[in-house]
């Protein structure tokens, strides 16, 4: 490694508090440990910091359900401060559903109160014999007996725990019976409705019989150069106020703002894959949820933008809908849906039912799993049903696409593994291969792909393929010049010029993701407008050109992480439906992804080999091991 | 009429850039826990109400100070003097709507000061949710009591039934 060991140099002036909580749930134990210094200024935190800490100690090879599996909470140095949208953590493991290395963050207020807690990240280890929770108040860490919440959704585990601690401010990072029951999708979740999303995180939360983190901190985050620090938010604030995405398109519509948008480009999978574009996709709009179901719009910790969408249902809807388990709050107003689980659930199941959607999602909520490889699966079980591969007696319910009835009854199926659930609950991949279709399951690397469909949109395609944690909208996020045109408008139709967008976004992203900040940020400011915070803040000198390579640097370290996990050679790859089976109709129709037009000259400006390994000489210029 | 804080909760959003100015000024961290200022989110009913001193007319506080050590500022603040200030406790119970605090730090009692008239959580506010404006000092718990005493008085007619 280049740089100095831990503690030698330097100290840390602000940003990072420079210490780590080391949980091992087998042992019983916890410590207290310094940060790595190094690692810190070259990984600088989150996404970084927590591939890094992982490639040390955790071997790629193990199974991401067993006790060797090691799960990271990682914030950012820019996590708790009033940078606008200064609120995310991420959790860093082997993921349930990919085996590939997992990077997934939520906002709200979690990361943050951590931050205020005196910790810039926990590593959990090992396996709890019994339900248990960690408590971590200030200076007082504690683990404790969970055995009352287990089975408890998220929402009541949250009051619960506060309730008990006599707390009340407590913030909780929890699993609900997803994550319990090792659904492959099972999600993290923090103040009720933020999910660390993908991946299946929550499913090693649950093997590890880890119910909550709980976290009350009433320190604060401290800066290295106050006043510049000052100044360079407020720089940054107003830049967000000048764009039309952060300052209009987000706040008024939400993430779902893209509904119509994206299926007027014919861009927009539909009935698994089979179709892009949605003929109800104004029912599911951001523009008619936020006419006929919005109450009000939500903030993240510290977010100037406040995309997030409280919705209510109409008292018919929450009773229509209405299944079995039946907490009682689940009458009143809940969060969502955002685009992506509006999709999955929705065009890709061919459901036009907004509010089985909004319902579904706070399913997903309280249950704790990931609503966009729920909604795919479903889409997948479905194409499977239409074609008689399967029938009611496996399935115990038709599932056509459009039933919104199997939509909602099925969510709760997947999260307790009862009948049919059991089965999606291993997610698309392993659900097709089962039944000796693999040609159905439309992901890479076992995650399946969110909702852009990659025929109609060529970048998307090699991010897609070349995503070190499966397939994702969050690592390389294209969609932004070829349909958004930010920051310059690109032909979504063809090739040229994917590969190198794709590696700049793939980097960039990745060096946000370590700061602390949320992506979102990115429609209004560049790297260049967030730089002079880290820098404040830490008081270490990053520059443009070293932030971005510490970004190609976490790039580099995921790629050498799954390439030891055995995902290397011939794993960046597409679904032949986007290979080879075009587009039937709408603006992108005959159109398939032409991935083998983008992946050689990606792998070649990636300095790379021509089957796609990371060189020596690239991981000697990044001071990779 | 002097100018304070006018807050409009139906535009908080609930980021708490309120809460972290608040904290910036007094102690140079962002410390949510020390901020004067709090934004209370209730999930469930989808709206955040921040509050905060309302520096009423005939402060509680101040009236209930054993040793005189709230006083009125150029900003018309009802300040606490720290060097007079003993540390009893007596303004946090007397204020009606709990914002002055105690420091454990400083055993002594913290209340907002409008930050002498440029307050920070009305500049850092992204939505327009608070406003430091010219407005009356109203009788704000008036009408709450009104209603409560309306209540009362229909249980106590209903009473036995
Ligand atoms: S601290 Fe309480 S009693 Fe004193 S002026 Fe403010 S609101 Fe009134
Ligand atoms: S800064 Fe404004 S919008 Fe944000 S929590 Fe405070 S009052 Fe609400």
């Amino acid at each position: 490694m280049i740089g100095d060991q831990a503690g030698t140099s330097g100290g840390i002036h602000g940003g990072w508090t420079g210490t780590v909580l080391r949980v091992n749930l087998s042992r019983a134990t916890i410590k207290k440990e310094s940060l790595r210094q190094d690692w810190a200024r070259e990984y600088v935190g989150g996404r970084g910091l927590g591939a890094r800490y992982l490639w040390e100690e955790s071997d790629p090879n193990v199974d991401p359900l067993s006790p060797k599996n090691k799960l990271l909470f990682v914030t950012g140095p820019l996590t708790g401060t009033n940078a606008s949208c200064g609120a995310r953590y991420m959790v860093v493991t082997k993921g349930a559903l990919t085996g590939a290395i997992t990077t997934s963050n939520s906002g709200g207020h979690w990361g943050p109160e951590l931050k205020c807690a005196g910790y810039d990240m926990i590593i959990v280890e090992g396996r709890a014999p019994r339900p248990t929770y960690l408590w971590i108040h200030n200076d007082e860490v504690e683990l404790r007996d969970a055995t009352h919440l287990w089975g408890k959704g998220v929402w009541d585990t949250e009051e619960m725990i506060r309730s008990e601690s006599g707390v009340p401010d407590t913030i909780v990072a929890s699993i609900g019976p997803a994550g319990e029951n090792l659904v492959r999708f099972a999600s993290i979740m923090n103040d009720l409705h933020r999910a660390a999303g993908r991946s299946g995180v929550g499913a090693v939360m649950g093997s590890k019989m880890l119910k909550a983190i709980a976290v009350r901190g009433t320190g604060g985050v401290k800066l290295a150069d106050a006043r510049g620090f000052m100044a360079a938010s407020w720089a940054m604030k107003a830049k967000l106020k000048e764009s039309a995405v952060t300052a209009e398109g987000l706040p008024t519509y939400g993430t779902e703002v893209l509904v119509n948008v994206i299926n007027e480009h014919g861009a927009m999978p539909t009935r698994n894959h089979t179709e892009t574009i949605f003929e109800k996709a104004e029912d599911i709009s951001g523009e008619t949820l936020t006419e006929t179901r919005l109450v009000a719009n939500k903030a993240c910790f510290a977010c100037t933008i406040a995309c997030g969408r409280v919705t209510k249902l109409p008292g018919e809807a929450s009773s229509k809908f209405m299944v079995n388990t039946n907490p009682r709050n689940w009458k009143i107003a809940g969060e969502g849906p955002e685009y992506e689980n509006a999709w999955a659930m929705g065009a890709d199941c061919g459901i036009g039912d907004l509010d089985a959607l909004i319902k579904t999602g706070w399913l997903c909520n309280d249950y704790g799993m990931d609503p966009i490889t729920y909604g795919a699966t479903l889409a997948a079980a479905m194409e499977m049903y239409e074609k008689e591969i399967i029938t009611n007696s496996i399935t115990g319910m038709p599932l056509r696409f459009g039933s919104a009835d199997a939509l909602v009854a099925m969510a709760e199926k997947v999260a307790f593994r009862d009948g049919f659930g059991d089965l999606l609950a291993e997610g698309s991949k392993r659900l097709t291969a089962r039944f000796g279709h693999p040609e159905f399951f439309m992901g890479v690397r076992g995650q399946e792909f969110p909702a852009y469909d990659s025929r109609a949109i060529q970048g998307m395609g090699l991010g897609y393929a070349t995503s070190n944690r499966g397939a994702c909208h969050l690592k390389s996020y294209t969609v932004s010049p070829e349909i958004l045109g930010i920051p310059t408008k690109m032909d979504p139709h063809v090739t040229e010029g994917k590969a190198e967008i794709t590696k700049i976004f793939q980097d960039i992203t990745s060096a946000v993701d370590a700061t602390g900040l949320c992506l979102f940020l990115t429609f209004g400011v560049g790297l260049e407008e967030m730089l002079p915070q880290l820098v404040a803040a830490t008081g270490v000198s990053y520059t443009m050109d070293s932030l971005t390579q510490a970004g190609e640097r976490i790039w580099n370290l995921e790629r050498l992480w799954n390439e030891r996990a055995g995902l290397g050679k011939g794993s960046d790859t597409l679904p032949k439906r986007m290979l080879e089976q075009p587009i039937p109709s709408g603006p992108a129709k005959g159109m398939v992804n032409r991935l083998g037009e983008m992946l050689p000259e990606y792998y070649r400006l990636r300095g790379w080999t021509a089957d796609g390994k990371v060189t020596a000489a690239k991981r000697k210029e990044l001071g990779l091991v | 009429m002097a100018k304070q804080l006018r807050i409009i909760p139906e535009k908080c959003t609930g980021c708490i850039q309120c809460e972290l100015a608040c904290s910036f000024v007094q102690t140079g961290t962002f410390q949510p826990a020390r901020s004067l200022i709090r934004v209370h989110l209730f999930d469930d009913q989808a709206s955040y109400a921040p509050y905060a001193c309302f520096q009423c007319d005939e402060a509680w506080c101040l009236t209930a100070c054993p040793v005189n050590a709230i006083t009125i500022s150029a900003a018309a603040a009802k300040v606490v003097v720290p060097e007079l200030c003993v540390g009893c406790g007596l303004c946090t119970i007397a204020c009606p709507y709990g914002t002055v605090w105690y420091s454990p730090d400083t055993h002594k009692a913290v209340k907002c000061d409008l930050c002498a008239g440029d307050p920070a959580c009305a500049h850092a506010c992204p939505t327009g949710a608070i406003e430091y404006v010219d407005t009356p000092a109203a009788d704000w718990l008036g009408p709450w009591a009104a209603d409560l005493n309306q209540t009362h008085a229909e249980m106590r007619s209903g009473g036995g039934a």
